[in-house]
């Protein structure tokens, strides 16, 4: 018997869409432990958030306080753990987007709890099965700790859907916060009005084929005509074309929309590991010996710079058909 | 200021994934230091080092720490000859290990070394865990600040300001030190870290770490390498263990088309994708 903690993120009261993915698999998890999925709101907004993530999780706990402004893992990490304990939970979670990634294995240390990181499936109520090398194989990790913690990757789990009756909202008090010294300074977001990489059905990515950043204009106009997210290989992104929360791969964005345009992008083991879970890939690219063509369902032997405007032409007119 | 770097060595990722008995194939596999590992090392020789010299600022000391199999000394002594000044190596086979293992040997290190930063790799490139930099941040009750992609020290080097790669932006966080950094790709980039002592105008050679100088290799078989041992440390069995390892299954091979306008037709009819 054990409780599934859902560390959950939200934004503008919603619970963010990733989060859908952590309570999908919670509740996978609070089957196997005959327990019941806790999803956990933290920080500003939180109460706010609640009645949304109560349509998803059947107990949402708050806790909002004027000393967390900003998410610090040194604030988070002992509130997550302190309601783990109070709540009997044997597995707390988390989607492995940044934030996740940044405060569970400190959650998990602060429990003495064995982690599994970005997990693709539950195969035992302690057993997880997760990519390693770059997702060129899958190993399977079995944890003895009393509690386990556990992110989750997004793209591996259908988000979760709304339950018939809403979860219950309780809040819970911060404690003691301490930030041991650090502070958040600000943050260079990068505008967007386009969906979040890791949410998106449609995602088109350029690499150092593309030249310059302002090429990539050709292909934001594509993703724009499909509603699509914007991403990019590694060696677009260090050489500063592009944003580097555009980078897909092994240490960027794990990705896998229904539909992936490769675009001037050669195929590297480490860009591989970030889309190849896409369910229909499109690569486009003027060399025909480049190792992304293994991977790709439909490939274009083509330089970009006729074959994107032409795409763009071509997708336009079977839109006016419909 | 002194720097701690825990490194771990990894089979070349460039190598074909193989399983023997349902876990990876080492036999024969080529090692090298984890690539985050190695722009640790070179995230630390930025901190304490003036680029346009190079010469290391008084005082400063870089201690490679690295639990591994006995045969590792070559990994390790590259990030000697890379320019860190001393070595721990704790001998440990992997299946003594877990992230948690690594944690309470570190932290023990870390309380008889005082360093005042830790700075390692965000993750290794073969267990892909990315764990053990949060973990002994949370261990030691220290501040952390993972996924740098910058870093500015202070005047007095009491604090760092590091910029971290963050899903939708780059966040800026300070820290005071002792702290856990956990270094991402572009920490290594022309302009990444400034330590106030280094000429700000200094771009350093791009991508990547250094590469040891023959002068570092030499003057790495001199430097002091300390040999531990697992037992010293009292970690007990591991409580994460491998079950088994699968390969994913090969994707169906694709089909190359024409033109674009064949593209778009089987992208609609056939994919059924727009």
């Amino acid at each position: 018997m054990g409780n599934i903690l859902a560390f959950c993120e939200f934004q503008d009261a919603a619970l963010r869409i990733s989060a859908l993915s952590n309570i999908a698999f919670a509740r996978t998890a609070a089957a196997a432990h005959g327990g019941e999925v806790i999803a956990l709101l933290v920080g500003a907004g939180a109460q706010a958030a609640s009645a949304g993530a109560a349509k998803y999780a059947g107990k949402v706990i708050v806790v909002e306080d004027g000393a967390l402004p900003h998410y610090l893992a040194e604030t988070y990490a002992p509130i997550v753990a302190r309601l783990a304990k109070e709540n009997g939970a044997t597995v707390v979670t988390a989607t492995a987007t940044a934030l996740g990634k940044d405060l569970i294995p400190r959650v998990a240390a602060l429990l003495d709890a064995g982690m599994a990181s970005d997990i693709k499936e539950m195969k035992g109520t302690k057993e997880f099965v997760r990519p390693i090398l770059a997702g060129n194989a899958y190993s399977t990790v079995e944890i003895t700790t009393p509690i386990v913690c556990v992110t989750v990757r997004q793209s591996e789990f259908e988000s979760a859907a709304e339950l018939g009756a809403a979860g219950a909202v309780t809040t819970a008090a911060a404690g003691t916060v301490d930030a041991l010294g650090a502070t958040f300074e600000k943050l260079d977001a990068t505008k967007s009005d386009r969906p979040d990489l890791g949410d998106a059905k449609v995602v088109v990515a350029g690499g150092r084929g593309m030249k310059n950043g302002e090429n990539f204009k050709v292909l934001e106009q594509l993703a724009d005509l499909l509603g699509a997210a914007m991403g990019a290989s590694r060696a677009a992104t260090d050489a500063g074309m592009v944003p580097a929360d555009w980078q897909v791969g092994q240490t960027g964005k794990i990705v896998a929309p229904n539909l992936y345009f490769a675009v001037a992008i050669s195929g590297a083991i480490q860009h591989l590991a970030g889309m190849k879970g896409s369910k229909t890939i499109v690569a486009i690219n003027k060399n025909k010996d480049e190792p992304i063509f293994q991977v790709a369902d439909y490939g274009l032997v083509m330089e970009w710079e006729k074959a994107v405007p032409e795409l763009i032409s071509e997708i336009k007119k079977l839109k006016a058909t419909r | 200021m002194k720097i701690l770097v825990p490194i771990k060595r990894v089979p070349d990722p460039t190598q074909k994934a193989k399983l023997k008995d349902g876990h990876i194939d080492l036999a024969g596999a080529s090692w090298i230091v984890n690539t985050f590992d190695e722009y640790a090392v070179e995230t630390a020789l930025r901190l304490l080092e003036n680029g346009e010299g190079p010469t290391r600022i008084a005082g400063s000391e870089i201690v490679v720490v690295s639990l591994a199999p006995e045969d590792a000394g070559k990994e390790i002594r590259n990030c000697l000859a890379m320019g860190a000044d001393r070595a721990i190596h704790v001998v440990a086979s992997d299946a003594e290990l877990d992230s948690l293992a690594v944690v309470k040997v570190l932290a023990a290190i870390i309380a008889a070394e005082k360093p005042d930063v830790v700075v390692m790799g965000k993750q290794a490139v073969d267990g892909d865990a990315n764990q053990v930099g949060q973990m002994l941040a949370g261990k030691l009750g220290w501040p952390q600040a993972t996924f740098a992609a910058s870093i500015e020290t202070d005047a007095a080097a009491k604090s760092l300001l590091v910029g971290r790669e963050v899903d939708g932006g780059v966040e800026f966080k300070r820290v005071p030190v002792p702290a856990v950094v956990t270094v991402d790709l572009r920490i290594v980039s022309a302009h990444a870290v400034k330590n106030g002592v280094t000429p700000a105008t200094h771009a350093y050679g791009g991508d990547g770490a250094r590469l040891p100088s023959l002068k570092g290799i030499m003057a790495s078989k001199k430097k002091p390498y300390e040999q531990k041992k697992l037992a010293d440390y009292g970690v007990g069995a591991p409580v994460i263990k491998e079950t088994v390892v699968t390969l994913p299954p090969p994707r169906a091979a694709g089909q190359l088309v024409a033109d674009v306008s064949t593209l778009v037709k089987k992208l609609a009819d056939e994919a059924k994708a727009l």
